[in-house]
């Protein structure tokens, strides 16, 4: 018997070889997407591909903007991704702290109820759904979209298990001996503490309502749309101009892709954190 | 519990006496936001569902409801499109969740080494988690187009006839199944990259000691230890499948999932019936066959995974 010659966590060449080819893989499409929005249609439906960006790019990005009101949609996907990230984390710091560390009577039940239908299709959920929002005479308008993901039993679920390990009793009861209120001590104490959670869950919010299409789609008209909204429409044109298509889908997708590049590495920590609560 | 039992016990004697009747309804205030806008546009809807799959509801009226009974059901069970999205809905979901798993475990493996730049390959492996269902899907159909889709030509370079990947039944529920492989194998990698974290090198380093291959390593430390993940993944994974429906609704563009529906899932199929075809009723019902459906893979991988537990000991 031989011992392993390299340490047992050591990587290979063949490691970074697989690596660098995965990597490959995860980017090319960005970069196509690029070559895409940056040539007409008449280069892309041709039998040899373009490889290599073209000198489109603002001509298609303009023709984009002004076709499937893509300008509209970024602001729509702006203002409903900022506001339900700013409540989801809201609701779900507080209701997190509650079930954390503060005891009352149905606890046990309320959480059990909430992590429950945590896997429950949202599909279930979304013809009800629409005819409340048709009652409302909110169809077509933001808050059909904002008002039902406001809150998120995933992000109470989240809080709570971040403020159970990151809060110690102790400091929540030198708040109270002091004298302070429980709303005191959630501003004093438990907010900052929070903080770190709040911001992975934050940036996790945010990516995936930028990037919400079921319920946009049904909630909302080609006429008021969200970015991923937009982006459907445009492909259904009579005539798909293919470029155009890409140059759509390249600014529906730069706000995000400047998040992962500014916050990549939390988002990665933030996601192997859950998973390991989870 | 530990927790129910937990909540019953009075406060701990260092309680002042000030938290009289504010310190016990205080809880209930800072889990209110929630609960409210939760019951209304989260429980409520969730449980109505049902009330509405026994009823005609139809979306231009859809203030009208007509009493049905299990009518919708049983329309829906002799409907052969129906039948069609429940197999489409299987096969994609093999097609993709397979392979994804497969190759998120082969990369989380690599990702776990002691490598130069490997919080660079992390983000690299996340960047398709990034991107929207809409923008992977418009990008990927492009790749797949019949005439002059990138793939084909590559195909075509190295000799092999072009595929038609959006007429063909198997080649478009690959593409379909391509987009979702893509989307997810690195997410999948870092949650099974977490689990082995939590693994201790110390038994890595004793089966080194034993003699054990890099891949006797893996298959006897690493997968037993990452079990209850695994499992995790599955689960979430087939959910997820059981789902699936911006994918192929953008693959073509249309709501029937294809010219003879050969990719259309039940997810698109719902969509169809509300939305297309204005039968919000039986929507609710195709809704609620989804619902079963994914209790009924939860209960198949919770037997699987305690047979497993048992075989093992």
């Amino acid at each position: 018997m031989r011992l392993a010659k390299r340490s047992p966590l050591q990587g290979g060449p063949l490691a970074y070889a697989v690596l660098a080819a995965a990597t490959l893989i995860s980017a090319f499409p960005f970069y196509w997407t690029l070559v895409a929005a940056s040539r007409s249609n008449a280069e892309l439906s041709s039998p040899t591909p373009a490889l290599t960006p073209g000198p489109n790019l603002f001509h298609n990005l303009g023709e984009a903007l002004q076709q499937a009101a893509i300008g509209t949609a970024l602001l729509n996907s702006l203002v409903v991704s900022a506001t339900v990230t700013a409540g989801v984390v809201l609701s779900s710091t507080l209701a997190g702290f509650a079930f954390a560390k503060l005891r009352f009577r149905g606890r046990g039940l309320l959480l059990a109820v909430t992590v429950g239908t945590m896997m429950i299709p949202p599909q279930l959920g979304v013809i009800p759904l629409f005819m409340v929002i048709v009652k409302l005479d909110l169809q077509n308008k933001l808050p059909a979209v904002i008002l039902p993901s406001l809150v998120s039993a995933f992000g109470v679920f989240f809080m709570r298990q971040y403020l159970v390990q990151a809060l110690p009793d102790e400091l929540i009861e030198a708040g109270r001996v002091d004298g302070a209120s429980l709303l005191r001590i959630f501003r004093s104490i438990v907010l900052p503490v929070a903080r770190p959670g709040m911001a992975v869950l934050g940036m996790l919010t945010f990516m995936a309502t930028w990037n919400d299409f079921f319920w946009p789609i049904v909630a909302l008209s080609s006429q008021n749309p969200t970015v991923q909204v937009a982006l459907k429409s445009l492909g259904q044109g009579y005539v798909p101009d293919q470029s155009i298509i890409m140059a759509g889908t390249l600014l529906g997708t730069l706000p995000v892709l400047l998040v992962f590049a500014l916050l990549g590495r939390q988002i990665v920590g933030g996601i192997m954190q859950g998973a390991v609560k989870g | 519990m530990a927790t129910t039992s937990a909540a019953r016990l009075p406060a701990a004697g260092t309680a002042p006496a000030r938290r009289g009747r504010t310190g016990r309804i205080a809880p209930y205030g800072f889990v209110a936001p929630f609960f409210v806008l939760f019951a209304a546009f989260g429980l409520f809807p969730l449980l109505y569902t049902a009330y509405v799959s026994l009823h005609r509801v139809e979306l231009q009226t859809s203030d009208r409801m007509d009493w049905l009974g299990l009518q919708n059901y049983t329309r829906l069970l002799d409907d052969p499109f129906f039948w069609n999205a429940l197999r489409n809905t299987f096969t994609i979901g093999v097609l993709s969740t397979v392979p994804q798993l497969l190759m998120a475990l082969g990369l989380a493996h690599l990702l776990n080494y002691k490598l130069r730049g490997r919080s660079f390959f992390r983000v690299a492996m996340l960047l398709p988690y990034a991107t929207s269902v809409a923008a992977a899907t418009l990008v990927f159909a492009q790749l797949f187009g019949r005439d002059y889709g990138l793939i084909n030509w590559v195909l075509s370079t190295v000799g092999l006839n072009p595929v038609d990947w959006q007429a063909d039944t198997w080649a478009s529920q690959i593409g379909v199944s391509t987009v979702v492989t893509w989307r997810w194998t690195g997410y999948n990698a870092l949650i099974y990259l977490a689990g082995m974290q939590a693994i201790p090198g110390e038994l890595y380093e004793s089966a080194a000691v034993d003699g054990a291959s890099r891949w006797q390593q893996f298959r006897h430390v690493t997968i037993p230890g990452l079990r209850p993940t695994i499992v995790f993944t599955v689960v979430v994974s087939t959910i997820g499948a059981t789902q699936l429906f911006g994918e192929p609704l953008l693959y073509e563009g249309n709501a029937g999932g294809g010219i003879s529906h050969q990719y259309q899932t039940l997810g698109l199929y719902l969509y169809e019936q509300g939305w297309s075809f204005f039968h919000l009723g039986r929507a609710a019902a195709v809704a609620w066959v989804m619902f079963l459906l994914i209790v009924l893979l939860a209960l198949l991988n919770a037997a699987i995974a305690a047979r497993r537990n048992r075989t093992d000991r």
